[in-house]
């Protein structure tokens, strides 16, 4: 292992936030406190509680998910897009490093911005409604698994990607409308049953369910489903990027 | 040897056969030129030993490591200076140079960094981004990266495309210090002045094959062959007799001789021609020189072949 190579594209990454701070630390805590506004206040006034919970403490947890997967994409995907778009690619492809260490560097870096943002959001959060956290491990541990998967995911669009506009459509079509209709602002057993059924086609329900589960106790899925479907997102993608090195598909003529 | 390529070769998806078939031998500390016009292969087949294209046969090794089964160890030998201007727009020079010793796994020297940034007159343009330097700086970093970990073989493709006479100089400088030093360097281009300047030996690639390999005093004196057009005032039905010592062809109807010499010869004949056509009485409006271009060379190079 070339951890030195490992560490510097890692460190290379992590400066990128800095000089991006802005947008990259001040917008989701925006955000954060707009969904408040919005959702916690103005609408969930009107909602009493959901299973015990007061409606602005059970949509914290949908929330912060909301913001972690497409940060975590757009942060790998731009990673590894902005070097192929640059031609910078050449160095990486030249250098003394195996394509798991790019990975491990990238995605690496990637998950951690967008962990880091989801712990920012939790904080900004907590002023706005008192949190309890039932499984604090297990919250992280779920936090750190979707960062990673939808960073490895985000990875893949980097290196399919050949304009700017491919790089948006996935995150934008794909990932937005299933993170909305996956039980973000809504426990999925307040809709009719064929609704219901739908809903568990759509991975996201799974995240949130398990990511909610670590703060109150309270599920639309089992935990072990939820672990186990984040296993199955992970597994898939880290067979996709094995292929993608494996062939040099879009990096290697 | 420092690098041996053994029947080499690189199609492309799209069908296109960049190698076929390259068999070449670099010996350690050699400055040598890749010479060919756009398209020969140069590109690629730097590419190939580099790692960023896949061969689709044959085989390469660099200082007796093969560089698919032991790339880590031909990679960590090896600089590129790769033709286009490719950079981090947004990073300061130094950040860029650092990230690319770190990413070939070498411990951080501030010191051997500041070498290299001074030998090629960055060293005050340190915490500039790059995105506000010139073409010609532009160029620099990228060498400045190549030279980043110390790499023992050094291949700069194209490094005079756009590059000022100032630039080319201090290019040419690095490249001397850094021979002294040992390291191997192969250069590619598609100007025979460049190859001339700076060789030690010269390979004419095209269409994906090497058509020679030569050492670059032999090589010139091939090449070094240039004519001499006349126009002449009054039409000439013929070569004058008293002319016909001197390698003269009449051309355009009889208002144009042309006379091919040798530059590399001892002497041209040009003052010897100049005085007998005064002598003889033939009147000139103008007179030009010219050398035979490179794709003309490699027409009748291919033709010599056997």
């Amino acid at each position: 292992m070339n951890w030195r190579a490992i560490w510097t594209i890692y460190k290379h990454e992590m400066s990128r936030t800095r000089r991006t701070l802005a947008q990259s630390v001040v917008s989701p805590v925006i955000s954060t406190c707009l969904y408040f506004v919005v959702f916690g206040s103005a609408i969930g006034s009107r909602i009493t509680e959901i299973e015990g919970v007061s409606y602005g403490a059970f949509i914290v947890p949908g929330m912060i998910m909301l913001s972690l997967r497409p940060l975590s994409v757009t942060n790998a995907s731009f990673g590894i897009y902005f070097p192929k778009f640059t031609g910078t690619i050449y160095e990486l492809l030249s250098a003394p490093i195996s394509f798991i260490e790019i990975v491990i560097g990238y995605v690496g870096a990637a998950a951690t911005k967008s962990t880091c943002l989801a712990l920012i959001m939790l904080a900004t959060a907590h002023l706005f409604v008192p949190l309890e956290i039932l499984h604090p491990f297990w919250m992280l541990l779920f936090m750190v698994l979707t960062a990673t998967t939808f960073s490895l995911l985000g990875f893949i669009i980097g290196i399919w990607a050949i304009n700017f506009e491919q790089l948006q459509i996935i995150p934008l079509l794909v990932i937005t409308p299933l993170a909305f209709l996956g039980g973000t602002f809504y426990s999925i057993t307040m809709l009719p049953p064929t609704w219901q059924t739908v809903s568990l086609f759509n991975p996201v329900v799974y995240l949130v369910s398990g990511f909610r589960w670590s703060f109150y106790e309270i599920s639309d899925v089992s935990v072990g489903v939820s672990l186990g479907m984040i296993a199955v997102f992970l597994g898939t993608c880290l067979i996709v990027v094995w292929y993608i090195f494996k062939t040099g598909y879009r990096l290697k003529s | 040897m420092m690098i041996s390529v053994s029947h080499l070769s690189k199609t492309y998806d799209d069908g296109f056969q960049a190698l076929k078939g390259i068999d070449l031998e670099i010996g350690r500390g050699e400055i040598f030129a890749l010479l060919g016009p756009n398209g020969a292969g140069k590109t690629t087949l730097i590419s190939v030993i580099c790692g960023i294209v896949t061969p689709s046969g044959g085989r390469v090794t660099v200082d007796g490591h093969d560089i698919i089964s032991n790339y880590r160890a031909t990679r960590s030998l090896i600089g590129l200076v790769p033709q286009e201007l490719t950079t981090d727009a947004f990073e300061t020079v130094g950040h860029v140079v650092r990230f690319s010793r770190g990413l070939f796994g070498k411990k951080p020297d501030a010191a051997h960094i500041e070498k290299v940034l001074k030998d090629l007159s960055l060293w005050d343009r340190r915490d500039n981004q790059i995105m506000t330097l010139s073409g010609g700086m532009k160029r620099r970093v990228m060498i400045a990266k190549a030279l980043a970990h110390e790499p023992r073989v050094l291949f700069l493709d194209e490094p005079t495309a756009g590059v000022d006479v100032e630039l080319r100089k201090e290019m040419w400088q690095v490249v001397h210090d850094l021979r002294a030093s040992g390291v191997t360097i192969i250069l590619t281009t598609h100007y025979i002045e460049e190859a001339e300047e700076i060789a030690d030996r010269v390979a004419v690639i095209n269409h994906g094959e090497i058509i020679l390999v030569e050492d670059k005093a032999e090589l010139m004196r091939k090449l070094g062959k240039k004519q001499l057009e006349l126009e002449l005032h009054a039409t000439l039905k013929a070569v004058p007799k008293k002319l016909s010592q001197h390698d003269l062809v009449l051309a355009a109807d009889g208002l144009r001789l042309i006379y091919t010499y040798d530059t590399h010869a001892e002497r041209t004949g040009i003052t010897a021609l100049l005085k007998d056509l005064h002598e003889a009485g033939i009147r000139f409006r103008d007179l030009q020189t010219t050398q035979s271009s490179l794709e003309e060379i490699f027409v009748s190079l291919v033709r010599s072949e056997p």
